[in-house]
């Protein structure tokens, strides 16, 4: 199955370098130092290509992406083109000034996270002291610079309590929406499920009172919300499709259907620094192999779901179930769904878990 | 925590609806069509949409914008605005519309 039309959006991961040491990061475990990063000509290539190809989003991410000196050059090139540039950030460490140049350069939009919404949470989550003060800095810059502002808050057992002062916070700094997103466990989150998966209960509690804030808010602040979807009745349509409509491309200029498709052992990726973007898009052996529906097994093949979550995750199919074309445990039709749950409430209740905290060279 | 008691923006004949400003409209050479470019999404309006979202400048009133629709479809003004209402309400519920 080839490509069905030209893609709309690209997260570019810049760095895997970070001022933070997250424990639920969706990087992977095997980090890219700095001399493994593409240069600024090659990532200057690289976005005029998606120009060309279509592309109308591009998410600058990492890592910490506000590492990269000529991040201010990129966003400049993008919004040229009249693309949508986004920037992800954790917000520690952005030097005065960067902000207004961004603003200047034509950037579109700021996500930016916090680990708690307390200052001491922010702190062991991340690793880094005085980072929630940071944090907050950067959230003023951002107004100041007139720039539009989402806070993105990652939910684990750590923070799970704090929802309610999450939305209380996005009011406070003005932003226009809230991610209260439920971590995917990939990377460093997977190696610490154990410290990290919420209680059932306090899911179903939150999920309440986004329903109800997200309706008292409508015009106010738009609350998107991400369940956990070990505790799910049906998978996250992950991509929004494999290879469908999106896909990364990592700091060393690998390209892929999804931030963790290195963990499917059998697909090879081609990096974007060498093959031109166009030909990764349609010709992909990696961006191909789980395309549209060919490659379904039941019960996904005549499900009536298939076109809105598209069988779920494959690398969650290939970590939890063995196979990348399974269909996703996460949803209950799943013949491994139960045990997904199963998982999910023992990890919940292991109180001793210690977290490994995000290091570049600890799995190297 | 404090009550969520923002009021919520309601849209009336004198309202000026703007694009929010992390929302952008951009005509893809590519595709050939308008988009609605926002933070996670790509909206594709359709034409009637369209019509109105291209004079939402924060100047016209939606009064004026159903004028202006009004000859532009021949079609009843106040038909138009009960249309227009609802659609910018609903825009404006979803953060995509500023009143």
């Amino acid at each position: 199955m080839s490509a069905s039309g030209p893609p709309i959006g690209i997260l570019a991961e810049l760095t895997h370098r970070c001022p933070l040491q997250c424990s639920y990061c969706s990087n992977p475990l095997e980090l890219l130092k700095a001399n493994r990063e593409l240069g600024t000509q090659e990532w200057l290539s690289i976005f005029q290509q998606a120009a060309e190809l279509g592309v109308l989003q591009v998410h600058l991410s990492g890592g910490e992406p506000t590492l990269r000196p000529d991040l201010i050059e990129f966003v400049a090139a993008l919004s040229a083109r009249g693309i949508y540039t986004n920037l992800i950030t954790a917000g520690v460490g952005v030097r005065d000034g960067l902000m207004d140049e961004l603003a200047q350069a034509g950037l579109d939009h700021v996500q930016l996270s916090f680990q708690g919404a307390l200052p001491e949470t922010t702190e062991t989550v991340g690793n880094h002291r005085g980072a929630h003060q940071k944090k907050l800095n950067t959230a003023h810059r951002v107004r100041d610079a007139g720039l539009p502002l989402t806070l993105n808050a990652p939910i684990h057992r750590k923070n799970i309590a704090e929802v309610e002062r999450f939305i209380e916070m996005a009011l406070e700094l003005g932003a226009e929406r809230l991610e209260i997103a439920n971590i995917q466990y990939y990377g460093w989150a997977l190696l610490n499920r154990q410290a990290l998966m919420p209680e059932r209960d306090d899911v179903m509690r939150v999920a309440a009172l986004i329903e109800t804030a997200q309706h008292e808010l409508r015009g106010t602040l738009a609350i998107d919300f991400v369940a956990p979807d070990y505790y799910a009745r049906f998978p996250k349509p992950c991509m929004g499709g494999w290879a469908r409509d999106a896909f990364m491309i990592a700091p060393n200029g690998d390209a892929m259907p999804c931030h963790a498709a290195a963990s499917i052992p059998h697909l090879a990726f081609e990096n974007a620094a060498q093959t031109p973007l166009a030909q990764i898009w349609e010709n992909s052996a990696a961006f191909n192999a789980y395309r549209g529906f060919d490659w379904m097994k039941e019960p996904c093949r005549s499900c009536e779901r298939r076109e809105i979550d598209f069988g779920g995750c494959r690398c969650q199919a290939m970590l939890l179930a063995g196979d990348a074309s399974a269909t996703d445990p996460a949803c209950s039709k799943s013949p491994m769904h139960d045990r997904i749950l199963e998982l999910a409430i023992r990890d919940s209740s292991n109180g001793a878990a210690e977290v490994t905290y995000r290091r570049i060279g600890v799995f190297d | 925590m404090t009550p969520l008691d923002a009021a919520r923006p309601l849209a009336k004949a004198d309202s000026a609806p703007r694009l929010p400003r992390h929302v952008r409209l951009h005509f893809d050479q590519i595709r050939g069509a308008w988009a609605l470019l926002s933070p996670e999404k790509v909206l594709w309006p359709d034409e009637v949409s369209l019509s109105i979202l291209k004079l939402c400048d924060g100047r016209r009133s939606i009064a004026e914008i159903c004028g202006e629709l009004a000859i532009q479809y021949e079609a009843d003004v106040d038909e138009i605005q009960t249309d227009v209402l609802a659609f910018a309400q609903d825009w404006s519920d979803r953060m995509v519309l500023r009143l």
